[in-house]
């Protein structure tokens, strides 16, 4: 059996704060396989514009229904057109893609942090996690930006919302909340998802705290699967570093595998 | 339905038929090897090898353009001896035929890469002269038609096999470096690689690429491409593989009629892994639709007004 991409049927679609869209489609293949922290290549539009597909996290998955669910913001043409589906119009989607988080039972104490549109594929992961014990830490712009709390209180009761400029939660950054716990109560594992300076900040603090985690990279992508080589990332070796793939390799790598250009 | 005949041939290599994957656009076929039987694929051209490993450019290496991309990979790969070793077994596994693409900083590496290549089971090697994303070599062999003759003389008798040689569109007078590479004992061409752009952020005022320039590649290029296989068909009796933002079975018989013997779909893979199914599907309902039996009915036939 070859792998394809497939033509989803969109079941349902809302724009959950300006210029965010939470989508999910139909599609029994990708529902099946998904694991946490994977992703979708999605071709946002028929024809010659936006001719590449965009990578976008798979938020979670309803087996039962057989739906995909995915957030989305507008940001250039392509999520802009990707935007424009209503439900019922049909999406080409390749996926999953690429290697999810690490997920064991023997983390029995794990904290995940998010940052804007990093927060996405948290939700699939918390809710894949046997832990009782699990803390999770999301950052926002601001008090319009907050999107899922509902979604992540659900299932986590540890949950914590920052906010940049304090108009909801704690003001700040989660990397603020994070040092804050981990002063006094450490965890066994931290998995992270969001925008570089984040993602270093949160690095850092794992490493002072020697604690492991899994961070998941973001990088402009061609094909998706390994192949054009242009998602590029630098990883550590045993003697040095190499150009590795955020496609196939990652998107998640561990944390102290990662370097991060200055 | 009657039979078709889609076999073609290539510098004394028979092909089953003219669809080759174009380099750099397809790894080394693994990992399109999940998305379709790499059997079926005339021709299967692995990503640009060096003599040593190369770690390619900084990210990010790709950028979206009106109906086509910029890329500046800057030549990854894990070098002719790993592919040698590696790679070649994995591909021998198909009935498709193996093009190696070489480029190279020193006339020098590119006969050692020839040499190593001749006594391995690749059934072409295509010289790359007219790679844009490596500050070196690759593309200043190419644009001058003397060193193109030259360089072409010189790999050629390390060569065991036959010998490719894959053209800049970055040039002048595509005509004269053809005849050129054709003059220095090139078995075939191939053309066209991608052309050199830029994209720009506004907001940032930097441009996209780290690497500031790359190839652009993909639908926005192919009239250029169609153009400039028309003109050296005019002007060499080797065969041309055509290419240059193929995505569908009608582009490339566009090709074809323009005087290309084989079709290489590139960018169209980064879209769709089954492009080049799709090219081959779309390529035989064309003749089945025109009663056209032999493929080879159609190479350079279009009427010039
Ligand atoms: C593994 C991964 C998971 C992602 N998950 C999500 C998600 O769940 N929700 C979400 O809103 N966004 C996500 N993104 C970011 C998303 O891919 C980009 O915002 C989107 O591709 C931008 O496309 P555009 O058409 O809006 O922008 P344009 O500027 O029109 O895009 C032009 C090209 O640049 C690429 N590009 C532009 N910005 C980015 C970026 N930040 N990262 C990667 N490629 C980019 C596009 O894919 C496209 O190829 C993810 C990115 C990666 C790599
Ligand atoms: C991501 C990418 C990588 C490429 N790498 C190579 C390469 O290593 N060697 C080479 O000769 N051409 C390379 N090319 C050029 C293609 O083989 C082809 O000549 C060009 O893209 C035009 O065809 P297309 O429009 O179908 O992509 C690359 C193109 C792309 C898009
Ligand atoms: S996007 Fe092609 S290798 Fe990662």
């Amino acid at each position: 059996m070859y792998k394809q991409n497939y033509l989803s049927k969109i079941s349902y679609k809302k724009e959950i704060v300006p210029g965010i869209f939470d989508m999910r489609v139909v599609c029994k293949e990708i529902a099946q396989q998904a694991k946490p922290g994977q992703f979708l290549n999605i071709k946002c539009c028929e024809g010659l514009t936006a001719i590449l597909r965009r990578p976008i996290s798979i938020c979670d998955i309803d087996t039962k229904n057989q739906e995909i669910r995915f957030i989305f913001q507008v940001k250039g043409n392509g999520t802009k057109l990707l935007a424009l589906k209503k439900v019922g119009d049909n999406i080409d989607i390749l996926g999953p893609l690429g290697n999810g988080y690490y997920i064991n039972d023997q983390y029995t104490n794990p904290l995940l942090v998010g940052g804007g549109i990093g927060v996405f594929p948290l939700l699939m992961l918390i809710k894949s996690i046997s832990s009782q014990n699990s803390t999770v830490y999301l950052g926002f712009k601001n008090k319009e930006m907050v999107v899922l709390e509902k979604d992540f209180h659900k299932v986590c009761s540890n949950l914590q919302i920052a906010t940049d400029d304090g108009s909801y939660g704690h003001k700040g950054y989660v990397t603020q909340l994070m040092e804050k716990k981990l002063q006094k109560d450490p965890v066994d594992i931290v998995y992270a998802c969001g925008p570089e300076p984040m993602l270093r900040l949160v690095n850092n603090t794992c490493k002072k705290y020697n604690i492991p985690c899994q961070i998941s990279l973001e990088q402009r992508m061609g094909c998706g699967i390994g192949a054009c080589l242009v998602c590029a990332c630098k990883i550590k070796t045993t003697q040095d570093w190499e150009y590795k793939h955020v496609c196939k390799d990652g998107p998640v790598f561990w944390g102290n595998e990662v370097i991060f250009d200055d | 339905m009657t039979e078709i005949n889609m076999k073609i041939n290539i510098a004394g290599v028979e092909w089953n038929n003219p669809v080759v994957t174009a380099s750099g656009t397809f790894g080394f076929g693994r990992e399109y090897g999940e998305y379709i039987d790499l059997n079926k694929l005339g021709a299967i051209c692995v990503k640009g090898l060096t003599l040593a490993p190369r770690q390619g450019n900084q990210p990010p290496r790709i950028a979206e353009t009106p109906a086509g991309i910029l890329n500046s990979v800057g030549l990854q790969n894990p070098g002719v001896k790993y592919f040698v070793e590696h790679e070649i077994p994995f591909l021998k596994k198909y009935t498709s035929k193996i093009i190696a693409n070489i480029s190279g900083n020193t006339v020098e590496e590119y006969c050692s890469m020839a040499e190593l290549l001749s006594d391995s089971d690749v059934d072409l090697i295509e010289m790359n002269i007219s790679c844009p994303n490596i500050k070196e070599g690759g593309v200043a062999f190419g644009t001058n038609a003397r060193t193109v003759n030259s360089i072409t003389r010189e790999v050629k008798k390390h060569c065991k096999k036959a010998l490719m040689v894959k053209l800049s569109p970055n040039v002048t007078d595509i005509k004269e470096i053809a005849k050129a590479a054709e003059d220095g004992g090139a078995d075939a061409l191939s053309l066209i690689n991608t052309l050199l752009g830029m994209v720009i952020d506004i907001n940032t005022r930097r441009p996209i690429l780290a690497n500031n320039v790359g190839g652009l590649s993909g639908p926005a290029i192919k009239p250029v491409a169609v153009r400039m296989v028309w003109q050296v068909a005019s002007v060499v009796n080797i065969p041309i593989i055509g290419m240059g933002g193929i995505m569908t079975g009608e582009d490339a018989v566009e090709f074809l009629l323009a005087g290309a013997s084989a079709v290489a779909v590139g960018t169209a893979n980064l879209i769709d892994p089954t492009a080049c199914m799709k090219v081959l599907e779309g390529l035989e309902n064309y003749m089945y639709r025109n009663n056209i039996k032999d493929i080879k009915e159609i190479i350079g036939k279009v009427e010039i007004n």
